[in-house]
């Protein structure tokens, strides 16, 4: 699965609007639109460890790099086993 | 992370709170502190940092072993079990994940060695659930912060040596996470009186007025202090809490299957009347149960699973249930000797409640699984028509 499909799937199965048309591209911002929550952050920062064997730094913790998903990917990407 | 000595720990552990623990647990709220010397003495054993690495001191059990240890512990003395929820758990780990390494060298090897206690400074006079709603505030002055508020019911806050205080941006921007030492300038401790039970968590009232402290202080990034600092806290308090419920309820289970099995009434124990074995199956069914939630959390802790903070939210919550109707029940066994604090299950009843209240209410951790049950089983094409 390429990188952004699976970060999208990891949203939509913990989003907090229950829209079923709920449609977001890969350049909103997930939190300014109210689509997920704190708790969100908390999962995804999990997620992103253990799914891609990464540690996120303290001062790796910046909003600006969980916004969106290109944001996300582009995270994941910088850190050195995917670069 | 393996299990190496499964029950080696705990049986050093049992020991120590039969002979150090339970015979005072009521001494100890009657002092309405638990004792330095008992403190130190988990600190030299390492209990305080159980959890932790050994890098940092620690004993470095798995999360299924570090939580066994906290149901021994809370059986023994729920405050004695609340010491690890809080100086461990909610400061220590939160540390050890997101703090510099200055922050570890100054403040958790100190916990793990038992000199230093932290406590963790959230909850405010006005906000309690609502924790980012925090009107603690704090702005920067030069290269410091300075930080002014109050902050309530901290638990061993009357004798921390530091606290974690959330404090918002005075400009409303975001909260950040700060570490402030109980003697500096500004700070104000205040024990509280006239609790309900768990008075040997020596909760405190915190006064806040133009504390400074300088970046060094400053726990992660600035404005990460609610997403990073205080939800990986609070998750880190609820394992706990889950754990010492489970022990709370087991306790109350043993006195009451002990009591049942030795009290005669009418020319029979009461064990053989039904409507009491109703109500020890029930009591029986349901520890198990909340133990059999922790372990799943505990083992999705140690896989670094996404949903490990919903099935601790789901342990913690059904937990703390349990052990308020255990011990209810373990009351209504007894009788009027459940009522009188003669027998422990007076003072196990009293301090159920509060794990319904810390680390998040029961209605809070209601709303958390709710909405993760509103992904997880949403089947759009069972129910048509609407």
């Amino acid at each position: 699965m390429q990188l952004h499909e699976q970060i999208r799937e990891f949203i939509l199965a913990n989003l907090v609007v229950f829209d079923d048309d709920v449609d977001f591209t890969n350049d909103d911002n997930i939190f300014e639109l109210g689509f997920v929550n704190s708790l969100f952050a908390m999962k995804l920062v999990t997620f992103i460890e253990s799914e891609f064997r990464l540690t996120i730094e303290s001062d790796e913790m910046e909003i600006s790099n969980f916004n969106t998903i290109n944001n996300i990917v582009n995270f994941i990407q910088s850190k050195s086993v995917y670069k | 992370m393996k299990i190496t000595s499964p029950h080696s720990i705990l049986e050093e552990v049992r020991q120590f709170i039969d002979e150090e623990i339970r015979p005072y647990a009521a001494d100890f709220e009657k002092q309405q502190a638990l004792p330095r010397e008992l403190i130190k003495k988990m600190g030299n054993k390492r209990y305080l940092a159980a959890s932790f690495s050994e890098q940092y001191g620690g004993l470095q059990l798995h999360p299924l072993e570090y939580g066994s240890m906290v149901e021994e512990i809370g059986k023994g003395a729920l405050s004695a079990a609340m010491l690890l929820t809080v100086t461990t758990g909610l400061v220590g780990e939160t540390l050890i994940r997101w703090g510099t390494e200055y922050q570890k060298e100054q403040y958790v090897l100190p916990i793990a060695r038992g000199e230093k206690i932290g406590a963790f400074a959230l909850t405010e006079p006005g906000v309690g659930s609502g924790a980012k709603d925090v009107q603690t505030s704090y702005e920067k002055v030069g290269d410091k912060y300075r930080i002014t508020g109050r902050k309530k019911w901290i638990s061993f806050g009357e004798i921390a040596d530091f606290f974690i205080v959330i404090a918002s941006d005075s400009s409303g921007n975001g909260i950040s996470a700060f570490i402030v030492d109980c003697e500096q300038e500004g700070v104000r401790v205040q024990k509280i009186q006239g609790l309900l039970s768990c008075a040997a968590s020596q909760l405190a009232d915190i006064e806040l007025t133009n504390v400074e402290v300088g970046s060094e202080r400053l726990i992660g990034k600035e404005r990460m202090g609610f997403t990073g600092v205080a939800n990986f806290a609070l998750d880190q308090g609820r394992f706990n809490v889950a754990w010492m419920g489970v022990g709370l309820a087991q306790e109350a289970l043993e006195v009451m299957v002990t009591y049942a099995r030795k009290r005669t009434q009418s020319g029979e124990k009461i064990f053989n009347f039904q409507l009491i074995k109703g109500i020890i199956g029930d009591a029986t069914t349901n520890v198990h149960a909340a133990r059999s939630l922790c372990k799943e959390a505990a083992r999705m802790r140690a896989d670094n699973h996404p949903d490990a903070i919903v099935q601790t939210t789901m342990a913690k919550y059904f937990s703390s249930v349990v052990a308020n109707k255990v011990a209810s029940d373990a009351v209504q066994v007894l009788g009027a000797n459940g009522c009188c604090n003669l027998y422990p299950v007076e003072r196990l009843f009293r301090e159920a409640k509060v794990l319904e209240i810390i680390e998040g209410s029961s209605q809070i951790q209601q709303q958390i699984i709710a909405m993760h049950a509103a992904n997880r089983h949403y089947q759009p094409k069972r129910v048509t028509g609407l």
